[in-house]
Protein backbone atom coordinates (compact mmCIF):
# COMPACT_ATOMS: atom_id res chain seq x y z
CA UNK A 1 0.00 0.00 0.00
CA UNK A 2 2.77 2.26 1.42
CA UNK A 3 4.84 1.67 -1.92
CA UNK A 4 1.81 2.59 -4.50
CA UNK A 5 1.55 5.67 -2.79
CA UNK A 6 4.89 6.75 -3.77
CA UNK A 7 5.04 5.82 -7.21
CA UNK A 8 3.12 9.47 -7.33
CA UNK A 9 6.20 11.29 -5.82
CA UNK A 10 8.96 12.78 -7.16
CA UNK A 11 11.70 10.70 -7.89
CA UNK A 12 15.17 11.59 -5.50
CA UNK A 13 17.82 12.10 -7.88
CA UNK A 14 20.18 9.71 -7.33
CA UNK A 15 24.17 9.86 -7.17
CA UNK A 16 26.14 7.83 -9.13
CA UNK A 17 29.69 7.92 -10.41
CA UNK A 18 30.62 7.65 -14.16
CA UNK A 19 31.97 4.45 -13.82
CA UNK A 20 29.57 2.87 -12.08
CA UNK A 21 26.67 4.09 -14.07
CA UNK A 22 28.39 2.78 -17.38
CA UNK A 23 28.37 -0.07 -15.90
CA UNK A 24 24.67 -0.72 -15.33
CA UNK A 25 22.75 -3.16 -17.44
CA UNK A 26 19.80 -4.09 -14.87
CA UNK A 27 16.68 -2.44 -15.28
CA UNK A 28 13.01 -3.55 -14.09
CA UNK A 29 9.54 -1.20 -14.56
CA UNK A 30 7.40 -1.21 -11.41
CA UNK A 31 3.88 -2.30 -12.44
CA UNK A 32 2.69 -2.63 -16.20
CA UNK A 33 1.64 -0.28 -17.72
CA UNK A 34 3.04 2.54 -19.77
CA UNK A 35 2.39 4.80 -17.59
CA UNK A 36 5.10 2.96 -14.59
CA UNK A 37 8.13 4.26 -14.00
CA UNK A 38 11.13 2.52 -14.85
CA UNK A 39 14.10 1.68 -12.69
CA UNK A 40 18.34 1.13 -13.24
CA UNK A 41 19.82 -1.19 -11.01
CA UNK A 42 23.51 0.00 -10.31
CA UNK A 43 26.19 -2.58 -9.49
CA UNK A 44 26.66 -1.20 -5.87
CA UNK A 45 22.46 -1.25 -5.64
CA UNK A 46 21.36 2.29 -6.30
CA UNK A 47 17.60 2.22 -7.80
CA UNK A 48 17.59 4.93 -10.50
CA UNK A 49 15.03 6.40 -12.02
CA UNK A 50 16.47 10.38 -12.01
CA UNK A 51 20.14 11.06 -11.33
CA UNK A 52 22.42 14.51 -10.16
CA UNK A 53 25.36 14.31 -11.70
CA UNK A 54 28.37 17.07 -12.54
CA UNK A 55 31.34 17.05 -13.71
CA UNK A 56 33.61 18.53 -16.83
CA UNK A 57 31.59 19.13 -19.98
CA UNK A 58 34.62 18.38 -22.25
CA UNK A 59 33.01 17.60 -25.54
CA UNK A 60 29.88 18.65 -27.11
CA UNK A 61 28.37 18.13 -30.69
CA UNK A 62 25.79 18.53 -33.04
CA UNK A 63 25.10 15.35 -34.39
CA UNK A 64 21.40 16.19 -35.38
CA UNK A 65 20.28 16.16 -39.15
CA UNK A 66 17.80 19.08 -39.90
CA UNK A 67 16.79 19.35 -35.70
CA UNK A 68 19.57 19.77 -33.29
CA UNK A 69 20.52 16.97 -31.43
CA UNK A 70 23.11 17.65 -29.11
CA UNK A 71 25.55 15.01 -27.30
CA UNK A 72 27.92 16.36 -24.54
CA UNK A 73 30.44 14.17 -22.89
CA UNK A 74 30.99 14.98 -18.93
CA UNK A 75 33.60 13.67 -17.00
CA UNK A 76 34.12 12.96 -13.31
CA UNK A 77 37.20 10.93 -11.71
CA UNK A 78 36.04 8.09 -12.71
CA UNK A 79 34.78 8.09 -16.44
CA UNK A 80 32.27 9.93 -18.80
CA UNK A 81 28.54 10.64 -18.76
CA UNK A 82 26.93 10.92 -21.77
CA UNK A 83 24.15 13.42 -22.20
CA UNK A 84 22.04 13.73 -25.40
CA UNK A 85 19.37 16.69 -25.73
CA UNK A 86 17.76 17.46 -28.73
CA UNK A 87 14.14 18.96 -29.14
CA UNK A 88 11.97 17.54 -26.32
CA UNK A 89 15.09 18.87 -24.21
CA UNK A 90 15.02 22.42 -25.57
CA UNK A 91 16.10 24.29 -22.21
CA UNK A 92 19.35 21.54 -21.70
CA UNK A 93 19.99 21.72 -25.12
CA UNK A 94 20.41 25.38 -25.42
CA UNK A 95 22.61 25.25 -22.20
CA UNK A 96 25.11 22.70 -24.25
CA UNK A 97 24.68 24.54 -27.35
CA UNK A 98 26.08 28.21 -25.42
CA UNK A 99 28.54 26.56 -22.98
CA UNK A 100 32.14 26.61 -24.73
CA UNK A 101 34.14 23.24 -23.33
CA UNK A 102 35.40 22.94 -21.05
CA UNK A 103 33.08 23.84 -18.30
CA UNK A 104 31.74 22.86 -14.86
CA UNK A 105 28.12 21.72 -15.40
CA UNK A 106 25.64 19.76 -13.80
CA UNK A 107 22.83 17.81 -14.89
CA UNK A 108 19.70 16.24 -13.38
CA UNK A 109 17.99 13.63 -15.77
CA UNK A 110 16.96 10.32 -16.26
CA UNK A 111 18.92 7.35 -17.35
CA UNK A 112 18.69 6.07 -20.74
CA UNK A 113 19.51 2.35 -21.31
CA UNK A 114 20.16 1.39 -25.34
CA UNK A 115 21.09 -2.70 -26.18
CA UNK A 116 22.77 -2.44 -29.32
CA UNK A 117 22.46 -5.44 -32.08
CA UNK A 118 25.39 -6.85 -30.74
CA UNK A 119 24.24 -6.66 -27.17
CA UNK A 120 26.37 -4.09 -25.61
CA UNK A 121 24.28 -1.81 -23.38
CA UNK A 122 25.23 1.91 -23.28
CA UNK A 123 23.76 4.10 -20.96
CA UNK A 124 23.08 7.76 -21.24
CA UNK A 125 21.34 10.63 -19.46
CA UNK A 126 18.66 12.51 -21.03
CA UNK A 127 18.47 15.68 -19.42
CA UNK A 128 16.16 17.62 -17.59
CA UNK A 129 17.82 20.33 -16.02
CA UNK A 130 21.58 20.93 -17.28
CA UNK A 131 23.52 24.08 -15.33
CA UNK A 132 27.01 26.00 -15.70
CA UNK A 133 28.13 25.70 -11.94
CA UNK A 134 31.25 26.36 -9.77
CA UNK A 135 34.34 23.75 -9.10
CA UNK A 136 33.20 23.51 -5.47
CA UNK A 137 29.75 22.52 -6.28
CA UNK A 138 31.26 19.42 -8.24
CA UNK A 139 33.49 19.32 -5.46
CA UNK A 140 30.90 18.87 -2.95
CA UNK A 141 29.22 16.34 -5.21
CA UNK A 142 32.23 14.11 -5.65
CA UNK A 143 31.93 14.00 -1.21
CA UNK A 144 28.40 13.18 -1.68
CA UNK A 145 28.40 11.06 -4.55
CA UNK A 146 31.45 9.36 -2.39
CA UNK A 147 29.45 8.90 0.91
CA UNK A 148 26.01 7.67 -1.17
CA UNK A 149 28.23 4.79 -2.74
CA UNK A 150 29.89 3.76 1.03
CA UNK A 151 26.49 3.88 2.49
CA UNK A 152 24.57 1.29 -0.39
CA UNK A 153 27.84 -0.59 0.02
CA UNK A 154 27.41 -1.09 3.30
CA UNK A 155 23.80 -1.06 4.24
CA UNK A 156 23.14 -4.80 2.30
CA UNK A 157 19.77 -4.11 1.28
CA UNK A 158 17.69 -6.24 -1.04
CA UNK A 159 18.92 -4.12 -3.79
CA UNK A 160 22.40 -4.68 -3.15
CA UNK A 161 21.43 -8.63 -3.41
CA UNK A 162 20.15 -8.47 -6.55
CA UNK A 163 23.07 -6.32 -7.40
CA UNK A 164 25.32 -8.57 -6.49
CA UNK A 165 23.31 -11.92 -8.31
CA UNK A 166 23.72 -9.79 -11.94
CA UNK A 167 26.75 -7.81 -11.44
CA UNK A 168 28.85 -9.90 -9.13
CA UNK A 169 29.50 -7.29 -7.67
CA UNK A 170 33.30 -7.06 -6.08
CA UNK A 171 32.69 -4.24 -3.09
CA UNK A 172 36.32 -3.43 -3.16
CA UNK A 173 36.28 -2.14 -7.06
CA UNK A 174 33.84 0.01 -6.10
CA UNK A 175 35.45 1.18 -2.55
CA UNK A 176 38.80 2.11 -5.42
CA UNK A 177 36.30 3.78 -7.67
CA UNK A 178 35.40 5.94 -4.01
CA UNK A 179 39.18 6.24 -3.20
CA UNK A 180 40.38 7.42 -6.99
CA UNK A 181 37.18 10.17 -6.49
CA UNK A 182 38.01 11.80 -3.38
CA UNK A 183 41.74 11.60 -4.27
CA UNK A 184 41.06 14.05 -7.24
CA UNK A 185 40.10 16.58 -4.08
CA UNK A 186 43.68 16.67 -2.69
CA UNK A 187 44.45 19.18 -3.95
CA UNK B 1 5.22 -10.30 21.16
CA UNK B 2 3.70 -8.11 24.25
CA UNK B 3 1.44 -10.01 26.76
CA UNK B 4 -0.37 -6.95 27.06
CA UNK B 5 -1.38 -6.56 23.32
CA UNK B 6 -3.36 -9.80 24.09
CA UNK B 7 -4.61 -8.20 27.25
CA UNK B 8 -5.69 -5.53 24.97
CA UNK B 9 -7.93 -6.74 22.42
CA UNK B 10 -9.85 -8.92 24.71
CA UNK B 11 -10.43 -5.90 27.06
CA UNK B 12 -11.92 -4.14 23.36
CA UNK B 13 -13.87 -7.19 22.37
CA UNK B 14 -15.29 -7.32 25.93
CA UNK B 15 -16.55 -3.95 25.61
CA UNK B 16 -18.50 -5.25 22.45
CA UNK B 17 -19.80 -8.44 24.61
CA UNK B 18 -17.76 -11.20 23.40
CA UNK B 19 -15.73 -12.85 26.05
CA UNK B 20 -12.26 -14.43 24.29
CA UNK B 21 -9.84 -16.40 25.37
CA UNK B 22 -6.18 -14.38 25.84
CA UNK B 23 -4.25 -17.72 25.50
CA UNK B 24 -6.29 -17.96 22.12
CA UNK B 25 -5.34 -14.66 21.03
CA UNK B 26 -2.13 -14.92 22.28
CA UNK B 27 -0.87 -17.89 20.25
CA UNK B 28 -2.73 -16.64 17.16
CA UNK B 29 -0.34 -13.11 17.90
CA UNK B 30 2.59 -15.84 18.59
CA UNK B 31 2.24 -17.96 15.40
CA UNK B 32 2.07 -14.98 13.08
CA UNK B 33 5.13 -12.77 14.45
CA UNK B 34 7.41 -15.70 15.64
CA UNK B 35 6.13 -18.79 12.72
CA UNK B 36 5.59 -16.47 10.09
CA UNK B 37 7.19 -13.13 10.90
CA UNK B 38 4.79 -10.78 10.36
CA UNK B 39 5.18 -7.59 11.73
CA UNK B 40 3.42 -7.14 15.17
CA UNK B 41 1.14 -4.28 13.76
CA UNK B 42 -0.12 -6.19 10.70
CA UNK B 43 -0.10 -9.44 13.27
CA UNK B 44 -2.49 -7.05 15.77
CA UNK B 45 -5.02 -6.86 12.70
CA UNK B 46 -4.83 -9.73 11.07
CA UNK B 47 -5.87 -11.23 14.48
CA UNK B 48 -8.22 -8.86 15.39
CA UNK B 49 -9.76 -9.41 11.70
CA UNK B 50 -10.33 -13.01 12.53
CA UNK B 51 -12.10 -12.26 15.48
CA UNK B 52 -14.36 -9.56 14.44
CA UNK B 53 -15.19 -11.85 11.60
CA UNK B 54 -15.77 -14.57 13.81
CA UNK B 55 -18.41 -12.88 15.79
CA UNK B 56 -19.96 -11.56 12.75
CA UNK B 57 -18.52 -7.67 13.91
CA UNK B 58 -18.07 -4.29 12.03
CA UNK B 59 -14.71 -3.63 11.45
CA UNK B 60 -16.19 0.16 12.30
CA UNK B 61 -17.71 -1.05 15.40
CA UNK B 62 -14.32 -2.34 17.34
CA UNK B 63 -12.49 1.13 16.29
CA UNK B 64 -14.95 3.53 16.42
CA UNK B 65 -15.22 2.44 20.18
CA UNK B 66 -11.73 2.13 20.85
CA UNK B 67 -10.13 4.83 22.59
CA UNK B 68 -11.34 8.49 23.67
CA UNK B 69 -7.68 9.63 23.92
CA UNK B 70 -7.08 11.99 21.21
CA UNK B 71 -3.66 11.84 19.13
CA UNK B 72 -1.60 15.16 18.18
CA UNK B 73 -1.07 16.04 14.66
CA UNK B 74 2.44 15.88 14.67
CA UNK B 75 1.93 11.91 16.51
CA UNK B 76 0.70 10.38 13.65
CA UNK B 77 3.04 7.78 12.11
CA UNK B 78 0.55 5.11 11.22
CA UNK B 79 -2.00 4.44 8.46
CA UNK B 80 -4.90 2.60 9.25
CA UNK B 81 -5.42 3.93 12.47
CA UNK B 82 -8.59 5.23 14.04
CA UNK B 83 -7.86 8.65 15.75
CA UNK B 84 -9.52 11.40 17.92
CA UNK B 85 -8.73 14.62 17.45
CA UNK B 86 -8.72 18.67 18.73
CA UNK B 87 -8.02 20.68 15.25
CA UNK B 88 -9.10 23.15 13.36
CA UNK B 89 -9.29 24.15 9.83
CA UNK B 90 -6.38 25.86 8.37
CA UNK B 91 -7.50 25.94 4.78
CA UNK B 92 -10.41 24.88 2.82
CA UNK B 93 -9.56 23.26 -0.79
CA UNK B 94 -11.85 23.20 -3.89
CA UNK B 95 -12.70 19.46 -3.93
CA UNK B 96 -11.10 17.94 -7.31
CA UNK B 97 -13.43 15.11 -7.40
CA UNK B 98 -17.71 14.93 -7.09
CA UNK B 99 -17.41 12.02 -4.45
CA UNK B 100 -15.35 14.62 -2.16
CA UNK B 101 -17.77 17.02 0.23
CA UNK B 102 -14.57 18.61 1.70
CA UNK B 103 -11.03 18.68 1.68
CA UNK B 104 -8.31 21.04 3.57
CA UNK B 105 -5.62 21.31 5.80
CA UNK B 106 -6.20 20.92 9.33
CA UNK B 107 -3.79 22.04 12.54
CA UNK B 108 -2.22 21.96 15.78
CA UNK B 109 0.43 22.66 18.07
CA UNK B 110 2.54 20.04 16.52
CA UNK B 111 1.71 20.27 13.24
CA UNK B 112 -0.82 20.49 9.88
CA UNK B 113 -2.44 17.60 8.09
CA UNK B 114 -5.04 17.08 5.09
CA UNK B 115 -8.06 15.74 5.39
CA UNK B 116 -10.87 14.26 2.90
CA UNK B 117 -14.34 13.76 4.05
CA UNK B 118 -16.01 12.08 1.50
CA UNK B 119 -19.84 12.48 0.04
CA UNK B 120 -20.85 9.08 1.66
CA UNK B 121 -19.51 10.26 5.03
CA UNK B 122 -22.87 11.40 6.32
CA UNK B 123 -25.83 13.82 5.25
CA UNK B 124 -24.24 16.44 3.12
CA UNK B 125 -26.21 19.17 4.91
CA UNK B 126 -24.37 18.25 7.84
CA UNK B 127 -20.72 18.62 8.97
CA UNK B 128 -19.65 21.24 7.41
CA UNK B 129 -16.65 22.37 8.68
CA UNK B 130 -15.16 26.22 8.09
CA UNK B 131 -11.76 27.73 8.20
CA UNK B 132 -10.20 29.11 10.99
CA UNK B 133 -12.77 27.00 13.74
CA UNK B 134 -11.56 24.38 16.00
CA UNK B 135 -13.53 20.87 16.60
CA UNK B 136 -13.75 17.69 18.72
CA UNK B 137 -13.15 14.80 15.74
CA UNK B 138 -13.81 11.56 16.93
CA UNK B 139 -13.06 8.34 14.28
CA UNK B 140 -11.11 9.88 11.56
CA UNK B 141 -8.78 7.11 9.98
CA UNK B 142 -5.42 7.63 8.78
CA UNK B 143 -4.11 7.50 5.59
CA UNK B 144 -1.13 7.74 3.54
CA UNK B 145 -0.89 9.38 0.00
CA UNK B 146 2.46 10.68 -1.65
CA UNK B 147 3.81 9.55 1.42
CA UNK B 148 2.59 11.72 3.07
CA UNK B 149 -0.26 11.01 6.38
CA UNK B 150 -3.75 12.35 5.80
CA UNK B 151 -7.35 11.74 7.93
CA UNK B 152 -10.00 10.26 5.96
CA UNK B 153 -13.78 11.16 7.33
CA UNK B 154 -16.28 8.37 7.36
CA UNK B 155 -19.78 7.28 8.22
CA UNK B 156 -18.67 6.56 11.74
CA UNK B 157 -16.72 9.92 11.84
CA UNK B 158 -18.35 12.74 14.66
CA UNK B 159 -17.62 15.99 14.26
CA UNK B 160 -18.28 18.93 16.98
CA UNK B 161 -17.32 22.55 17.11
CA UNK B 162 -15.50 23.68 20.15
CA UNK B 163 -15.13 27.26 22.04
CA UNK B 164 -11.33 26.47 22.28
CA UNK B 165 -8.58 28.52 20.39
CA UNK B 166 -6.09 25.85 19.09
CA UNK B 167 -2.67 27.64 17.86
CA UNK B 168 -1.43 26.03 14.98
CA UNK B 169 2.09 25.97 14.18
CA UNK B 170 4.74 23.03 13.10
CA UNK B 171 8.36 21.69 14.48
CA UNK B 172 11.21 23.29 12.68
CA UNK B 173 12.81 21.37 10.51
CA UNK B 174 16.30 21.12 8.51
CA UNK B 175 16.80 19.53 5.11
CA UNK B 176 20.13 19.32 3.29
CA UNK B 177 20.45 18.77 -0.25
CA UNK B 178 20.64 19.56 -3.81
CA UNK B 179 17.92 22.36 -5.44
CA UNK B 180 16.75 20.21 -8.48
CA UNK B 181 14.06 22.04 -9.64
CA UNK B 182 12.93 25.80 -9.86
CA UNK B 183 9.67 25.32 -10.41
CA UNK B 184 6.50 27.64 -12.39
CA UNK B 185 5.15 30.18 -10.28
CA UNK B 186 8.88 30.96 -9.18
CA UNK B 187 10.38 34.42 -9.32
CA UNK B 188 8.57 37.62 -9.58
CA UNK B 189 4.81 37.28 -9.51
CA UNK B 190 1.75 39.00 -8.63
CA UNK B 191 -0.33 38.22 -5.61
CA UNK B 192 -4.30 39.51 -5.03
CA UNK B 193 -4.67 43.05 -2.93
CA UNK B 194 -7.52 41.17 -1.36
CA UNK B 195 -6.21 37.52 -0.09
CA UNK B 196 -2.65 38.03 -1.41
CA UNK B 197 -3.05 34.77 -3.41
CA UNK B 198 -0.86 34.41 -6.55
CA UNK B 199 -2.42 35.35 -9.82
CA UNK B 200 -2.34 33.29 -12.73
CA UNK B 201 -3.26 34.95 -15.88
CA UNK B 202 -3.66 38.22 -14.05
CA UNK B 203 -6.58 36.90 -12.32
CA UNK B 204 -7.22 35.94 -8.48
CA UNK B 205 -9.22 32.38 -8.24
CA UNK B 206 -11.46 34.30 -5.55
CA UNK B 207 -11.96 37.65 -6.92
CA UNK B 208 -11.21 37.84 -10.65
CA UNK B 209 -9.62 40.24 -12.49
CA UNK B 210 -7.60 42.46 -10.00
CA UNK B 211 -4.52 44.88 -10.21
CA UNK B 212 -2.01 42.91 -9.00
CA UNK B 213 0.75 43.64 -6.18
CA UNK B 214 4.21 42.48 -7.25
CA UNK B 215 6.02 40.02 -5.28
CA UNK B 216 9.17 37.65 -5.34
CA UNK B 217 9.32 34.18 -4.40
CA UNK B 218 10.98 30.63 -5.36
CA UNK B 219 9.42 27.28 -5.31
CA UNK B 220 11.71 24.97 -5.40
CA UNK B 221 12.24 21.09 -4.91
CA UNK B 222 15.51 20.29 -2.41
CA UNK B 223 16.75 16.12 -3.05
CA UNK B 224 19.33 14.35 -1.06
CA UNK B 225 19.73 11.57 -2.85
CA UNK B 226 16.99 9.70 -1.00
CA UNK B 227 13.80 11.94 -0.47
CA UNK B 228 12.50 15.33 -2.13
CA UNK B 229 11.17 18.68 -0.57
CA UNK B 230 8.79 20.88 -2.05
CA UNK B 231 10.20 24.36 -0.38
CA UNK B 232 8.73 27.78 -0.88
CA UNK B 233 11.37 30.58 -0.24
CA UNK B 234 9.74 33.89 0.27
CA UNK B 235 10.82 37.52 -1.06
CA UNK B 236 13.18 38.65 1.79
CA UNK B 237 14.85 35.36 1.62
CA UNK B 238 14.88 35.51 -1.85
CA UNK B 239 16.50 38.88 -2.06
CA UNK B 240 19.13 38.10 0.12
CA UNK B 241 19.71 34.52 -1.74
CA UNK B 242 20.45 35.78 -5.12
CA UNK B 243 21.38 39.57 -4.61
CA UNK B 244 18.30 40.84 -6.31
CA UNK B 245 15.74 43.42 -4.96
CA UNK B 246 11.95 42.84 -6.02
CA UNK B 247 12.70 46.52 -6.87
CA UNK B 248 15.45 45.30 -9.29
CA UNK B 249 13.96 42.09 -10.46
CA UNK B 250 10.64 44.65 -11.59
CA UNK B 251 12.94 46.69 -13.49
CA UNK B 252 14.90 43.63 -15.32
CA UNK B 253 11.04 42.42 -16.51
CA UNK B 254 10.16 46.03 -17.47
CA UNK B 255 13.46 45.55 -19.83
CA UNK B 256 13.50 42.41 -20.88
CA UNK B 257 9.42 42.44 -21.55
CA UNK B 258 9.47 39.19 -20.09
CA UNK B 259 8.51 38.32 -16.18
CA UNK B 260 10.18 35.01 -16.82
CA UNK B 261 13.58 36.46 -17.17
CA UNK B 262 13.70 36.63 -12.71
CA UNK B 263 13.23 33.16 -12.74
CA UNK B 264 15.87 32.74 -15.37
CA UNK B 265 18.46 34.50 -13.02
CA UNK B 266 17.50 32.72 -10.05
CA UNK B 267 17.85 29.47 -11.66
CA UNK B 268 21.68 29.97 -12.89
CA UNK B 269 22.06 31.30 -9.35
CA UNK B 270 20.64 27.86 -7.08
CA UNK B 271 19.72 25.36 -9.79
CA UNK B 272 21.45 22.80 -8.65
CA UNK B 273 23.50 23.98 -5.98
CA UNK B 274 23.98 22.03 -2.26
CA UNK B 275 22.00 24.51 0.70
CA UNK B 276 20.70 23.31 3.79
CA UNK B 277 17.07 24.76 4.60
CA UNK B 278 15.01 25.10 7.95
CA UNK B 279 11.78 25.82 8.13
CA UNK B 280 8.21 25.05 9.21
CA UNK B 281 6.07 22.40 7.67
CA UNK B 282 2.78 23.78 5.73
CA UNK B 283 0.76 21.46 3.90
CA UNK B 284 3.12 19.66 1.51
CA UNK B 285 5.50 22.46 1.03
CA UNK B 286 8.63 23.47 3.47
CA UNK B 287 8.30 27.13 4.28
CA UNK B 288 12.15 28.19 4.39
CA UNK B 289 13.11 30.57 7.31
CA UNK B 290 16.86 29.97 6.89
CA UNK B 291 19.05 29.20 3.67
CA UNK B 292 22.31 28.45 4.06
CA UNK B 293 24.82 27.33 0.93
CA UNK B 294 26.67 23.89 2.65
CA UNK B 295 29.97 24.64 2.66
CA UNK B 296 32.43 21.63 1.65
CA UNK B 297 33.70 20.20 4.57
CA UNK B 298 37.08 18.69 4.64
CA UNK B 299 36.27 16.85 8.21
CA UNK B 300 34.37 14.93 5.83
CA UNK B 301 36.61 13.97 3.32
CA UNK B 302 38.88 12.97 5.70
CA UNK B 303 36.23 10.90 7.53
CA UNK B 304 35.61 9.01 3.50
CA UNK B 305 39.01 8.76 3.03
CA UNK B 306 39.92 6.91 5.85
CA UNK B 307 36.61 5.16 4.88
CA UNK B 308 38.51 3.65 2.17
CA UNK B 309 41.87 3.30 3.06
CA UNK B 310 41.02 0.87 5.84
CA UNK B 311 38.58 -1.57 3.64
CA UNK B 312 41.48 -1.87 1.11
CA UNK B 313 43.83 -3.21 4.07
Amino acid sequence: MVEDDRRYMREPAKRVFAQEFRESDLTYREGDDIYSPQYLITPTGAKVNRLFVTGTMIERDDIGGEVEYWRARITDPTGVFLVYAGQYQQEAAEVIATTEPPAFVAVIGKQNIYTTPEETTITSIRPERIQVIEEETVDQWIIDTAEQTLKRLQNRSELLEEAVKHYQTDPERYREMVATALDALKH
Amino acid sequence: MDLSVAGDIRERFLKLGVDLDEEDINQRLRRLTLEFKVPEDEARRSVINYFLKENGLEREKYYAGASDDLIAIGDIKEEGRWVNLKAKVVQLWEPSHESIHQTGLLGDGTGTIKFTMFESSSDPEEMVLEEGRSYLIRGAVTGIWQGRYQLNFNRATTIEEIDEEIIVESPTQEFTGVIVEIQSGSGLIKRCPECNRALSKGSCNEHGRVEGVYDLRIKAVIDDGEKTQDVIINRELTEELCGITLEEARDMATEALDHGIVADVIRRKILARYYTITGRRFDRYLLAETIKPKKFSNDVLERLLSQVSQSSE
